[in-house]
């Protein structure tokens, strides 16, 4: 009979480092990270040492020197005199519309176009592929520029409009000319004005009273409405019968918010052909609308598969069960198939959605003043501070990307399915 | 519950490359190519013709440079720029010299690094507008909407003009000349703004010139002129008077046509056999041979064959010397004397 014993618990030796399964991986560990901090201390030496031969010591003091140039579509006011700082973030407020507006488009049409193409209709789903196919497989910055091609050649000049070839469309309040749409703006005859935030700081921004105001209207609206509801529920808990609340629930919303409008003077501001160009009204500009019709488009595309993917993993006996149940195709939809297939979506939709975001930078293929626009393009140019330019870029697109990825991944926890 | 910690990876990238500090010259021998700069495309100045040949006012000046340190015209790659990436081609190392019509400003001289060798061109900043518009100045353009190249000096003119004269407009971004023009023919912009010989250039490219005007306001002062990087002082030398000697051929009436009957033994010109390396050593001071200059002028001519051949008035471009005229003729250009 043979015993076994254990190893005799030996001094530590050094080749223990790499023949003892123990300690090997480690080694391989510690000697990986020394490797990798060598390389980013080369680099970061590397680039100090090319710069300080070029004697451009890296420096941020540009920020806040003037930028002296103009920029088209801004969020909040600026001129040539103000900072580079404050034009990176009008620059910045640019990004962020496009990409809000996108990844709320870009949602809508997928969502839309994944269900239809699982539709039985033959038509509708081979059309509906037939978009899939056709956006995902051609590049975006085509899409981009073809979109731009299409508004600037096909829309008319506003010259057109002057001369009579041409009229503005919607009982005379939009008018789409090839230098963008202009549409109506909501203007206030007993306007409560704007407060002044951060003084005359770079990142100084009015708000306005007006939205304000209308926001708490809404916002208390829909408390007391959440209120009625409940008063209703307990009501229908205790008779059995539940009172009719949906005219008080819209009342309590509309008309305080309808009030509020009146006792503003609320109107609507028309665009109107002066001079050269249309004065008055909104402005989307063909920059912003080539860029975000062919972003949503094209993300549209790719969230339209994720969702058909997601329907597609709820299993079939789902909907069999909820037809046995009696409920109607639409219903088991929203209210059996959907809510499943979010714990599907959620994951790969933010990548999405991330997506839209960092391609939002092919703006400069347009002249879309973005933060790439201004200032990776134009202050990056006039100052010639290549590096710390970029730099900023990059933090800037890692700070909004984190954000939409930390926001997402909280919606994704709050659908993902509890166990009990 | 469980937790997500974000940790964000800053990559820092670095400029792998070395950007060698002097020796530019070597470097172009040892390639035995010469990398210029030019624009991407603006016809008169540097574009490449029907058999893909670049042609042009700031091409021809590459070619002679090309000639001068590697006898071969021929020798140069012409490496496209836009208004953007310009700047960061040359500080890179991507290219020797840039000969792009770029403006001289203190900020690029001084804070970016460069050397501009002199001025080829003195330009000033109008406005292309079709006529009938019925706009007769600049200051009728109120609330235009004005295309522009992002990353030019015009850029900061126009946003300082407009601001001056206190009225509005509308500036569209653009990138390329060519874009501008698509733009501007569109009607997406009332006005297209860059150097008057620029828009010279691109109403010559229009199918019918005639119904577009260039306003009389010149806004600004615009000194073109080729450029090197800083701190290569033997090569910024060799370009500078590579431009000086093409000037002052033509001030000394050595022409393509005569330059080999005039090289061929000193004459009675100190300074033009000077020039041609027919006395005197200014070649080896360069650290090239004695033929230098006289390759530099065989290649396309002297400045104001270059400029007659390329914009001049028996072009298309019809641009006048006007400024442009050597200093005996009532112009600004001037070469330092060889000698």
């Amino acid at each position: 009979m043979t015993t076994i014993t254990d190893p005799k618990q030996g001094q530590f030796r050094l080749s223990m480092l790499l023949y003892d399964s123990r300690y090997r991986a480690i080694t391989i560990q510690i000697i990986a990270l020394i490797g990798f901090l060598t390389l980013i201390g080369w680099l970061l030496s590397n680039t100090a040492q090319n710069l300080a031969v070029l004697s451009k010591e890296p420096s941020f003091s540009f920020m806040f020197e003037p930028s002296g140039y103009d920029i088209n579509q801004r969020l909040l006011d600026y001129d040539s005199q103000d900072t580079h700082l404050r034009a990176s973030l009008i620059g910045l407020l640019n990004t962020l519309l496009v990409a809000a507006m996108g990844c709320v488009a870009a949602t809508i049409i997928g969502v839309i176009i994944g269900v239809l193409r699982l539709s039985p209709n033959w038509i509708v789903s081979r059309l509906t592929a037939v978009y899939v196919e056709g956006f995902r497989n051609v590049p975006l910055l085509l899409w981009i520029v073809f979109t731009m091609a299409i508004l600037i050649e096909t829309l008319p000049r506003p010259s057109a409009f002057r001369k009579g070839e041409a009229s503005m469309s919607l009982w005379d309040t939009v008018a789409m000319t090839n230098r963008g749409i202009y549409i109506p703006e909501p203007l206030f005859s007993r306007s409560l004005g704007d407060m002044h935030l951060l003084g005359a700081s770079a990142l100084r921004f009015d708000v306005s009273l007006d939205l304000l105001a209308l926001l708490a209207v809404v916002i208390a609206g829909f408390l007391t409405s959440i209120l009625i509801k409940r008063r209703a529920d307990i009501i229908q808990e205790a008779t059995g019968l539940r009172p009719r609340t949906w005219h008080l629930r819209l009342g309590v919303v509309m008309l305080p918010f309808l009030l509020v409008l009146t006792i503003l003077g609320f109107h609507l501001g028309y665009p109107e052909l002066k001079g050269f160009n249309f004065r008055g009204g909104i402005h989307l500009r063909n920059s912003l609308i080539a860029l975000w019709v062919a972003l949503s488009l094209y993300t549209g595309a790719f969230v339209a598969e994720i969702v058909r993917a997601g329907i597609l993993a709820v299993s079939t006996g789902q909907t069999e069960a909820a037809s046995a149940l009696g409920l109607r195709p639409k219903r088991t939809m929203s209210l059996v198939v959907l809510p499943q297939a979010l714990r599907v979506i959620i994951p790969p939709l933010i990548s999405q959605y991330l997506n839209l975001t960092k391609n939002s930078s092919l703006a400069i293929a347009v002249g879309y003043m973005d933060i790439t626009g201004t200032l990776g393009g134009i202050t990056m140019n006039q100052t010639g501070r290549e590096l710390e330019a970029v730099l900023l870029l990059m933090l800037v697109y890692l700070a909004i990307s984190l954000t939409i990825s930390a926001v997402m991944n909280w919606y994704n926890q709050s659908v993902t399915l509890r166990e009990r | 519950m469980k937790k997500t910690v974000f940790l964000g990876a800053l990559t820092v990238a670095g400029l792998a490359a070395g950007v060698s500090a002097a020796a530019t010259l070597e470097d172009v021998k040892a390639r035995g190519k010469l990398n210029c700069g030019v624009v991407t495309g603006l016809v008169g100045f540097g574009a490449p013709d029907a058999n893909g040949e670049w042609q042009g006012f700031d091409v021809g000046f590459c070619r002679a440079v090309a000639a001068a340190v590697l006898g071969d015209p021929k020798a140069v790659e012409f490496v496209p720029t836009t208004g953007k990436t310009r700047f960061t081609a040359l500080a890179s190392g991507e290219i020797d010299m840039l000969a792009r019509n770029t403006t001289w400003t203190l900020t690029r001289d001084v804070d970016l690094k460069f050397e501009f060798v002199g001025v080829n061109y003195y330009d000033g900043q109008g406005f292309l507008v079709t006529k009938d518009m019925g706009v007769s100045s600049a200051k009728d353009l109120d609330g235009a909407t004005i295309c522009i190249q992002t990353g030019t000096t015009t850029e900061l003119n126009l946003a300082d003009f407009f601001r001056a004269n206190n009225i509005s407009y509308e500036p569209v971004p653009i990138e390329t000349n060519a874009e501008g023009q698509q733009q501007y023919l569109a009607g997406a912009c009332d006005a297209y703004t860059t150097d008057a010989s620029g828009l010279a250039a691109t109403r010559a490219s229009f199918e019918d010139p005639s119904a577009h005007v260039v306003l009389p306001e010149i806004i600004s002062k615009e000194p073109l002129g080729p450029l090197v990087r800083h701190g290569d002082n033997e090569w910024e030398d060799i370009v500078r008077w590579t431009l000086n000697a093409l000037i002052s051929a033509e001030e000394l009436g050595i022409t393509s046509a005569n330059i080999g009957e005039l090289s061929a033994a000193p004459g009675s010109n100190p300074e033009v056999n000077r020039i041609l390396g027919t006395e005197g050593n200014l070649g080896e001071m360069l650290g090239l041979d004695a033929d230098w200059a006289k390759r530099a002028i065989m290649a396309g001519g002297n400045y104001g064959e270059l400029f007659a051949k390329n914009i001049g008035e028996s072009t298309p471009i019809a641009l006048a010397r006007g400024l442009n005229a050597q200093w005996k003729d009532g112009g600004l250009i001037y070469s330092p004397p060889f000698r």
